[in-house]
């Protein structure tokens, strides 16, 4: 699978993002790193895409932003949750669970549903 | 993340970036970028080239990034804002709340002040702002000669000089007129109980049309309802309908019967429309009729004439066709002679928008009115900004530790304003709420003769004005003390432990500056008032020619077969004759009544005009002369008005058949017989000789200011009268007798309707009412000012004195008597005053030629009025001063010493 190609489903970059700062803190570039390495190179975030999708959250107050200095000596602007991006996560994370699960019994599906009236 | 070292956290010292901040935020990841890729063992220059190449559009993110951080640094600095102004305002309710005594005084003042300037502007946007309450108002026109001091005599035309006026000029859509000397009851209601008066004002056919006036019910009149013969029609005011007809919605149709006569009711006006409150201030109408023009031809100048423009003619062309048209109108088409009158007159027409001649004689009065309470709200912003101060300087010490914590000057200055925006808030909306008070009580002052009264209210342009008010005040008041305390140097303050060091001396200085132009502008507001009182009093004083104590008057009904087709004259002459005089003998034979007589029009109210007197033989042309007021008077009028008659009076036996006779007055006489005895000498009027058998000492006509015009006295025994009122003096008060005198007519003529009684005292009052209501006004406002300014006198003596507790402590101890610290306190009060009242007497020198125009028999710098004025307030100031001046007298040294 080409995974430079693999294009993400709407709004699937933001939960994506909120879930990388579960752990703490992090700059823009480890946001990217995180995603990519626990995906195991499945999903690359393009930069042009996440800076946007980091500034829209921040200004919807789901995350804040403060300066700091990175582990190599940088200045640089750190992301963390807010209270109400932590919420937002967890919403996000059920909504996509049981949407996941849903194509997944489509998809695995063996042979054709029984007809209504007799499920 | 590790925190970022302090150098770096300084880095944005000069405020927030949000530009500097993306390129930063995308700078290190780049360079991140690139270090990972040179890890990973590229080159450092394709390492560059790949991370640049991976990102992708740098610039068009950068935008982006800019543009959400701008916007998201707004809304943090709004909210900022809104948050410390939510801070500001719960700690001034805390301090106001803890000083609820000042908080109350505050208030209170400001809520005087801005009501007051609500309720004028509300008076002022009623009368020269707004539009008349017509559609396209801006495009009526009142067509008279220029203004002349006659009333309605000098402003009228003939019914033939209206329409050829109407059919020559071609600058108006149309041009209407109504008949200008209806007086008040001239109409009897019967079919009612008791027959009821009514005024009726007689239109021109098209009157409302012209105007834009829309019935509520029914319709207005056809053109054929204006032509002699016609059925009699009338269409009521709404009020009238209300009162009269409990607002019968099938009135339209019905017939009700006027002085004998069924008239049928065509129409109703709306509510919106109210003719007195244009036309004639003070009056009222109860219905309308037209105008039969061609029956009007003979009555002389009677109609007042109003045009409506044609879009996009100007009033400056109208005047120019008006002045080309009026030498062809004529007194009478059929009296060659009579053509060209109009132009002769000495004042010829000049056009004005309806507008102005509604407001003509009020707009100086209201314009200065509007100033007064401008002054009082100046006043009061001072005296608080005065208040503020004090209690600024009190607090200094708070401000100085938030100040020394980190709260910029910025933010000290908006805690204080944020302080007079509350209290000013609050004024402006207790303001409103007297205002409105004011408002219904002077709306329903129906005796005041002020136009379009009853239309006073609070609209949406008066709470535009409360809010700039309210804005206006709140920076007058604060900004002061705001400015005086951002600026002020923190560090003195936290070393200002001793009342009286450096800090101090420059607030008594600004303190006092306050006071003394408060008590300036006060002065300005008392020589107003007191120029205003005396002219009032001048007024009061001018000898009418009348005596109008003990003297009522009532109008009387009487059929004399004059509507009974065909009558001969003698016979009417001789019937009313015997009515008039039975009526007299009846009346003065009531117990109380010590004359009484009958005349047509009264002084001071409706009158009317006839050509001049001229003495017999001489070759002065009549058109020459001013047009004279002529009153139909019976034998005993003189003496029952108490009028003073030099010669006879008339008898019942200046009959018909003998000799014409008439009583001119002295303005005539002076002019027209100079250094001779009048009496007896013979005058031509209207071709006819009439013998001169009394001369009157001149009558006030249209008001006690006015100079008399020529007046002359026909008896009713020759001339037929217009109405008639009956004058009756009386021993007691009038109104004792008024049913019984009643009763008396009611006998004689069961149709007499139950007219108002009028003292005529209260004819006179009302003629100088305007004037009388205005000089009140500005009296109250001089008195709100002074009052302000006493307290603004006395809140900076009761300060310093407070403040110098330790210094006159000391001097006490030192053997400083009780009476010498009195006065070194009454001294520093006197030196306030003196200050104030030398500048406001300047002041006022300058402002009150501004109101020499409403100014009567006073001069502007009349001696006795700033005289007064001064030692006035100085009484106020000391009294003022006297208080704090006892206080200071009766310190305890030991106690001054020991509050450090």
């Amino acid at each position: 699978m080409d995974t430079s190609k693999l294009e993400f489903l709407r709004g699937t970059l933001d939960v994506l993002i909120l879930k990388a700062l579960v752990w703490g803190p992090l700059h823009g570039y480890a946001i990217t790193d995180l995603i990519r390495r626990q995906s195991d190179d499945a999903l690359l975030v393009e930069e042009g895409t996440l800076y946007p999708a980091l500034w829209r959250l921040e200004n919807k107050g789901l995350l804040e932003a403060e300066w700091g200095l990175s582990e190599n000596n940088r200045k640089a602007k750190f992301y963390r949750l807010t209270a109400e991006g932590r919420r937002r996560l967890r919403q996000e994370v059920k909504t996509w669970e049981a949407y996941a699960a849903a194509v997944a019994k489509v998809l695995g599906a063996a042979r054709p549903p029984l007809p209504e009236e007799m499920a | 993340m590790r925190p970022a070292p302090l150098w770096r956290r300084y880095d944005r010292l000069s405020g927030s970036d949000p530009a500097a901040d993306v390129k930063d935020e995308l700078r290190f990841h780049l360079e991140t970028k690139v270090d990972d890729l040179i890890a990973r063992g590229w080159s450092p220059e394709n390492a560059r080239k790949e991370a640049k190449r991976l990102f992708g559009n740098i610039a068009a993110v950068q935008r982006l990034g800019e543009r959400i951080g701008e916007h998201m640094e707004r809304r943090r600095r709004l909210s900022d804002y809104w948050a410390d102004a939510l801070w500001d305002l719960r700690f001034t309710l805390r301090m106001l709340g803890r000083d609820a005594g000042f908080a109350v005084v505050s208030i209170l003042i400001l809520t005087l002040a801005i009501g007051a300037n609500i309720a004028v502007f509300a008076v002022v946007n009623t009368l020269l702002l707004r539009p008349l309450p017509f559609p396209d108002a801006h495009q009526l026109v009142w067509i008279a000669p220029a203004p002349r001091k006659c009333g309605f005599a000098c402003a009228t035309y003939s019914a033939d000089a209206y329409n050829r006026f109407r059919a020559q000029s071609l600058s108006y859509q149309d041009v209407t007129g109504y008949f200008a000397f209806s007086t008040a009851d001239n109409l009897r209601l019967m079919g009612h109980g008791d027959p009821q008066p009514a005024t009726g004002i007689m239109v021109i056919g098209n009157f409302f049309k012209v105007l834009g006036v829309q019935p509520a019910l029914g319709r207005l009149f056809t053109p054929d309802e204006s032509r002699r013969g016609a059925m009699p029609v009338a269409v009521l005011s709404n009020a009238y309908w209300r009162r009269q007809f409990a607002a019968d919605p099938s009135i339209v149709g019905k017939a009700i019967d006027l002085n004998g006569m069924s008239t049928t009711v065509i129409g109703v006006l709306p509510a919106g429309f109210d003719f007195g409150a244009v036309f004639s201030p003070g009056g009222k109408a109860d219905l309308f009729q037209p105008l039969i023009l061609e029956d009007a031809r003979l009555m002389g100048g009677i109609v007042t004439m109003i045009g409506r423009l044609k879009r996009g003619v100007t009033l400056a062309q109208a005047q120019a066709e008006g002045t080309a048209v009026e030498p062809h109108l004529c007194w009478r088409d059929d009296i060659a002679a009579s053509c060209g009158f109009y132009s002769q007159d000495p004042n010829p027409m000049r056009l004005r928008t309806l507008k102005d001649y509604v407001d003509l004689r009020l707009r100086r009065s209201l314009i200065v009115l509007w100033s007064a309470v401008g002054v009082i709200l100046l006043i009061a912003c001072v005296n608080l900004s005065n208040l503020l101060l004090a209690r600024a300087a009190a607090r200094g010490k708070e401000f100085a530790v938030r100040g020394a914590l980190g709260a910029s000057r910025g933010r000290i200055a908006r805690q204080l304003l944020t302080e007079s925006l509350v209290l000013s808030s609050a004024g402006a909306l207790l303001g409103l709420g007297l205002a409105f008070l004011l408002l219904e009580w002077l709306a329903h002052q129906g005796s005041l003769a002020l136009p379009l009264l009853s239309s006073l209210r609070i609209d949406g342009a008066a709470i535009e004005w409360t809010a700039l008010t309210a804005a206006f005040a709140t920076l007058l008041c604060g900004l002061v003390p705001a400015l005086r305390m951002a600026g002020g140097q923190l560090s003195e303050a936290l070393k200002d432990t001793s009342a009286g060091a450096g800090q101090g001396r420059s607030h008594d200085r600004i303190r006092s500056i306050l006071v003394v132009s408060e008590i300036a502008l006060a002065c300005v507001l008392l020589v107003g008032a007191g120029l205003l009182l005396r002219s009032f009093l001048q007024v009061l004083d001018v000898d009418l020619g009348f005596q109008p104590d003990r003297a009522a008057a009532i109008q009387v009904d009487y059929d004399d077969g004059g509507n009974v087709p065909n009558a001969k004259p003698e016979d009417i002459y001789a019937h009313r004759v015997a009515i008039f005089s039975q009526i007299l003998s009846k009346v003065r034979s009531l117990p109380g009544v010590t004359a009484a007589g009958m005349v047509d029009y009264l002084p001071m109210e409706q009158n009317r005009e006839w050509g001049a007197p001229v003495p017999k033989g001489s070759s002065i042309n009549a058109n020459n002369l001013p047009d004279t007021l002529a009153y139909v008077v019976t034998p005993g009028y003189f003496r029952a008005m108490g009028m003073t008659l030099r010669g006879r009076d008339f008898t019942w036996d200046d009959g018909p058949k003998s000799a014409t006779v008439v009583v001119l007055n002295e303005t005539i006489t002076r002019f027209l017989y100079p250094g001779q005895d009048p009496i007896g000498k013979t005058v031509t009027l209207n071709g006819g000789d009439v013998q001169i058998i009394g001369v009157l000492r001149d009558v006030r006509d249209s008001n006690a200011e006015n100079q008399p015009s020529w007046q002359m006295y026909f008896p009713a025994t020759q001339q037929g009268p217009a109405g008639m009122q009956l004058i009756v003096r009386t021993a007691m008060p009038p109104s004792a007798l008024a049913s019984g005198i009643l009763h008396a007519l009611r006998e004689l003529n069961p149709y007499q309707p139950a007219a108002e009684f009028r003292p005529i005292r209260s004819i006179v009052d009302r003629a100088s009412s305007p004037r009388r209501f205005f000089m009140m006004l500005v009296t109250a406002f001089a008195l709100l000012g002074l009052i302000l300014a006493t307290l603004g006198i006395y809140g900076v003596i009761a300060y310093s004195v407070a403040r110098q507790t330790q210094e006159i402590g000391i001097r006490i101890a030192l053997g400083a008597s009780a009476s010498h610290v009195r006065g070194m306190v009454l001294s520093e009060t006197l030196r306030l005053a003196a200050t104030g009242i030398v500048l406001g007497g300047v002041a006022s020198l300058a402002s009150a030629r501004f109101i020499a125009s409403l100014l009567f028999k006073t001069s502007p710098s009349d001696a006795a009025t700033y005289a007064g004025m001064a030692v006035g307030l100085l009484v106020v100031a000391l009294i003022s001063g006297y208080l704090p001046a006892r206080r200071a007298s009766r310190i305890d040294p030991i106690q001054a010493l020991r509050i450090n």
